[in-house]
């Protein structure tokens, strides 16, 4: 028989708030331990929380991203459960009333678009961290209040690689959208894995295991890798599966046990009294709008259609919002598009890397690339002296029609001129016309090559080969 | 002597420069020295810093420093065991919070720092706020001061004992379900709970959130006006503070009642009620209909499901509240071999048996299979009884009650018997559920023995004004706020 999986992923990201979330402590990853802490974020006798209006309107932000519906009443609900990181030992979250429900996600996958549709995205608060010594354990509370963002996606997922693709297409949309930085190493993603089997073709879902513990996008990977298989011969044994939370061990490679459906949590979930429910006002919703950005895909296809790029540039344009952003600008009222690109990520964004000058501080302007790329195409100058003219461009900011007038670069297209050049080169090189006349083709090169030299690069290259070509069949 | 004066008397002499703070401060801790051996309204007091707070308020007296600025300038007030004031201990009369001293000052206490009290004391309390007697503190019952044999009320009997031995000369207690209302009426003092939201919680050691406010008890009713006013107002601290401007409440305490309707709500006419109780509030009724209020019969028909509702919403929150009494990060601590051993081994410890059946009730009640019968029909039921007085007070101005079916029982008398203890507060459970304000204020005395008997007044949200005005015009039509426990020194 042939078996399929179910895969739903919750996805835990910390918002990028300057402030944690119920108090003035400040979000701060690397602080010494318990240095960003105050009486309330300890959860000491008589505090209350105060909710941080950035990471609401972060919230709202992430479901308009995701395509989500914005409640005009969300609540706020106590978790219980006792754990030493836990100051309170409740967690303040959203249970049934959250700030985001009902989006999705697209995203490519297996050269194709995939979606993801989106439960729920809602706000909670981190905790703290628990560090065990030799003979002790501490807890830092620096992170305990950080707003944290559960992001609960529908059991849409079929494969451990598909489940790779969305992670990390919902990491580029919160990195891009300004919510989160999505820092693995500093822990601000993690997920958990909803996971279940059934024969191809049922309708019924399978038992479904939760899989926690897994520290990385790739972790994920991995836990859905071995676990899959796992279940699948657990049921060609002729075994059952039941319901159970199970912990992915990333050193021996496996998923062991953690807790069976019988001594899973009961949350005892209800309203925190000390937070009003939240209803935003039209106006406010407006404001967290406006800050809605274009997404990674959104832009990648919009690169390759409005200006024909193929998609590694588009795609670099996409990873480089600045850099895209200037090529924009640059290619506004330009025909020749894929030479603007090709100037913008070669040769601009070479020197950039080169002389580590912000692209902000970068003296060439956008309209002066379309310019450059003109010049060449007329004829104006050769590709070789383009590039010089644009090394003087990225030092001194001047336009490149005023560097190839200041230098006299312009090309030399004038016959006289060059018909002067090509007998001063036969002259001095009787050797190479010898080769030439003997059908030594090769040799007009060399000859071509000295009048080149003796009009500075500037002379007309196609033309020299003509008249070259010209005088020494005469 | 001092220390038996109201904040009104106190702060005139001390504008006269008649008295100083200092003598005011010494007396109130002459007098805990005399008598606090046999009423135990205080669980620990620093008199050298009590005093440096008197001697600064003295300094600012002598340098032009005014009462109209500072309403409370060198006014001792003592401040019940569960409000945090900065370097104080805040036990919570509790053994969990072990030596915890706070780091930091709530809001009350910061507006009361600013008007220039002198802030001083813990006063005992039952465990967490978690009774009707204070026969509940981990460390002793108070004892009423008009007759040592019985309880003070609860869980502020360590407040209202202090102001009716003249103790102090005023203090602050907080009221879940009448737990200031309550020890005010069998200590024979004026208590005030406030409106939901019409002070700061904040540094108020929740017992439950969306119950819980801080009021003043006093010796008269004006007292309860000028503290309330430094009392009030919306905390950025807190989300459930609202932002409704506070009144000048003593404007209101013009005497004239006349024209105002007053409500007897019927279901509170019960069986249970003591007749002494019963005649002297009839009394009181009489008494303001000659002031010239019109009383008329209201009807408030879910009274009694008021119990029964208060003993899930409030236990529920508390099953919350007090889970962070863990031994990780404070307070005291009984190890054991994983975190789930030491949160038992401390918690078991470290709470009382009535802390521990609240927290079990509280558990069961949200726990899952149980939640809509229990949780979500007592919210609705909660709503309810917020609907039967919002409707009584379209008709009304201000209901009167009694405050207790009884005036005080004796220490032990019903320490087995949770249910009949926790009827003692059905007159004045339904005031937090609504969130309204209420207060309680002497109306008499029982005979043989000789006990105070309270009024209560309830008004409109943030209708303090008008509850105020009443009970102050009753006041000053009765002798009653002026008797004085007889205290054997």
């Amino acid at each position: 028989m042939e078996y399929e999986a179910v895969i739903g992923l919750e996805t835990h990201v910390q918002l990028k708030t300057k402030s944690k979330m119920w108090c003035g402590c400040a979000n701060e990853f690397g602080a010494p331990p318990n240095t960003n802490v105050c009486p309330v974020c300890l959860g000491m006798p008589g505090v209350l929380p105060v909710a941080n209006d950035e990471g609401l309107r972060l919230t709202v932000l992430t479901g308009y991203l995701l395509h989500c519906t914005i409640p005009r009443f969300a609540k706020f609900d106590r978790k219980n459960y006792f754990y030493p990181d836990a100051p309170k030992n409740y967690q303040v979250t959203q249970y049934d009333k959250p700030s985001t429900a009902n989006g999705y996600l697209d995203f490519e996958f297996n050269g194709g678009m995939s979606r993801v549709r989106i439960t729920r995205a809602h706000l909670e608060e981190d905790v703290g961290k628990n560090f065990h010594f030799d003979r002790n354990s501490g807890v830092d509370f620096n992170r305990a209040g950080v707003p944290l963002l559960e992001i609960v996606s529908e059991p849409d997922i079929t494969s451990p690689d598909m489940a790779y693709a969305y992670l990390n297409a919902l990491k580029d949309v919160l990195v891009y959208g300004g919510v989160s930085d999505c820092d693995m190493e500093k822990g601000m993603v993690r997920c958990d894995v909803n996971i279940s089997v059934r024969p191809k073709g049922q309708k019924e879902l399978g038992a479904k295991i939760e899989i926690k513990n897994m520290n990385s996008f790739s972790g994920a990977r991995k836990a859905l890798e071995y676990e899959i298989p796992r279940q699948i011969e657990v049921l060609t044994k002729g075994g059952k599966l039941s319901q159970e939370t199970r912990r992915w061990d990333d050193v021996a490679n496996i998923t062991e046990t953690m807790r069976s459906k019988e001594q899973a949590h009961d949350y005892r979930y209800f309203p925190e009294p000390d937070l009003m429910p939240f209803e935003p006002t039209e106006a406010w919703l407006e404001e967290v709008s406006k800050r809605v950005v274009e997404l990674p895909l959104a832009r990648k296809q919009r690169f390759m259609v409005d200006y024909e790029l193929p998609a590694p540039d588009a795609e670099t344009f996409v990873n480089d919002v600045p850099l895209g952003d200037y090529f924009e600008k640059a290619v506004a009222s330009a025909k020749n598009r894929k030479a603007i690109a090709n100037w913008v990520i070669n040769n601009l964004r070479a020197k950039i890397t080169e002389t580590q000058i912000p692209l902000a501080e970068v003296k060439v302007k956008p309209n002066d690339i379309p310019e450059l790329v003109a010049l060449v195409d007329n004829g104006k100058i050769s590709s070789k002296i383009a590039q010089d003219v644009f090394a003087e461009m990225f030092t001194s900011g001047d336009s490149p029609a005023q560097i190839v007038e200041k230098k006299g670069l312009a090309q030399v297209s004038d016959t006289g001129a060059i018909e002067k050049l090509c007998d001063e080169a036969i002259a001095a090189n009787p050797k190479s016309v010898e080769d030439y006349k003997a059908g030594k083709v090769a040799a007009l090169n060399s000859l071509k090559g000295q009048v080149m030299k003796l009009s500075k690069g500037k002379a007309n290259p196609a033309l020299v080969g003509e008249i070259l070509e010209k005088k020494l069949k005469a | 002597m001092l220390n038996q004066l109201t904040i009104s008397e106190l702060t005139g002499k001390l504008a006269k420069k008649e008295s100083s703070a200092r003598e005011a401060i010494q007396a109130c801790l002459d007098q805990i020295q005399k008598v606090d051996g046999q009423i135990h309204a205080f669980l620990s007091y620093d008199a050298a810093d009590a005093l440096a707070q008197a001697d600064a308020a003295d300094k600012a007296l002598a340098s032009g420093a005014t009462h109209s600025q500072q309403p409370l300038l060198g006014v001792p007030i003592a401040i019940k065991d569960v409000l945090a004031v900065k370097n104080h201990p805040l036990n919570c009369a509790s053994k969990i919070l072990g030596k915890f001293i706070s780091p930091y000052d709530g809001t009350v206490i910061e507006k009361l720092k600013a008007a220039g009290a002198i802030v001083f004391g813990r006063l005992n309390m039952d465990e967490f706020a978690m009774g009707s007697s204070t026969e509940n503190s981990a460390f002793g019952p108070t004892h009423n001061p008009w007759d040592i044999a019985r309880i003070p009320g609860g869980s502020s009997g360590g407040s209202a004992a202090a102001v009716a031995a003249d103790e102090c000369i005023a203090t602050l207690g907080t009221d879940t379900g009448g737990s200031i209302r309550q020890p005010a009426a069998l200590c024979g003092c004026v208590g005030l709970k406030p409106t939901y939201g019409r002070v700061s919680r904040y540094g108020l050691v929740a017992f439950a959130s969306s119950l819980d406010q801080i009021g003043p008890f006093t010796k008269d009713v004006r007292d309860s006006a000028t503290l309330l006013e430094v009392m009030s107002g919306v905390d950025h601290r807190d989300s459930t503070s609202v932002p409704q401007p506070v009144p000048r409440y003593h404007s209101a305490l013009t005497g004239d009642i006349k024209g105002l309707k007053i409500g007897l709500p019927k279901e509170y006419m019960i069986g249970g009620l003591d007749p002494q109780v019963n005649a002297a509030v009839q009394a009181a009724v009489q008494q303001l209909q000659k002031l010239g209020a019109e009383v008329v019969e209201i009807s408030l028909p879910h009274t009694d499901y008021a119990v029964a509702t208060y003993y899930i919403v409030a236990t529920a929150e508390a099953s919350a509240n007090l889970a962070r009494f863990d031994g990780i990060r404070y307070g005291a601590r009984v190890d054991g071999k994983d975190p789930i051993e030491l949160y038992s081994n401390t918690r078991g410890a470290g709470f009382g048996p009535e802390v521990k059946r609240r927290i079990i009730l509280g558990t069961y009640v949200l726990s899952s299979g149980y939640y809509d019968a229990y949780y979500l029909r007592a919210q609705k039921v909660r709503t309810l009884i917020r609907q039967d007085f919002l409707k009584a007070f379209e008709k009304v101005d201000a209901i009167v009650t009694p405050t207790t079916p009884t005036a005080a029982f004796k220490i032990g008398e019903k320490s087995d018997d949770p249910l009949q203890m926790y009827l003692s507060d059905i007159f004045t459970i339904s005031c937090n559920l609504a969130g309204i304000c209420g207060l309680s204020l002497p109306c008499g005395f029982t005979t043989n023995p000789k006990l105070p008997i309270g009024l209560q007044l309830l008004g409109k949200p943030f209708g303090e004004e008008t509850i105020l005005k009443i009970a102050h015009a009753y006041e000053q039509s009765t002798n009653w706020h002026k008797e004085r426990p007889l205290l054997k020194i």
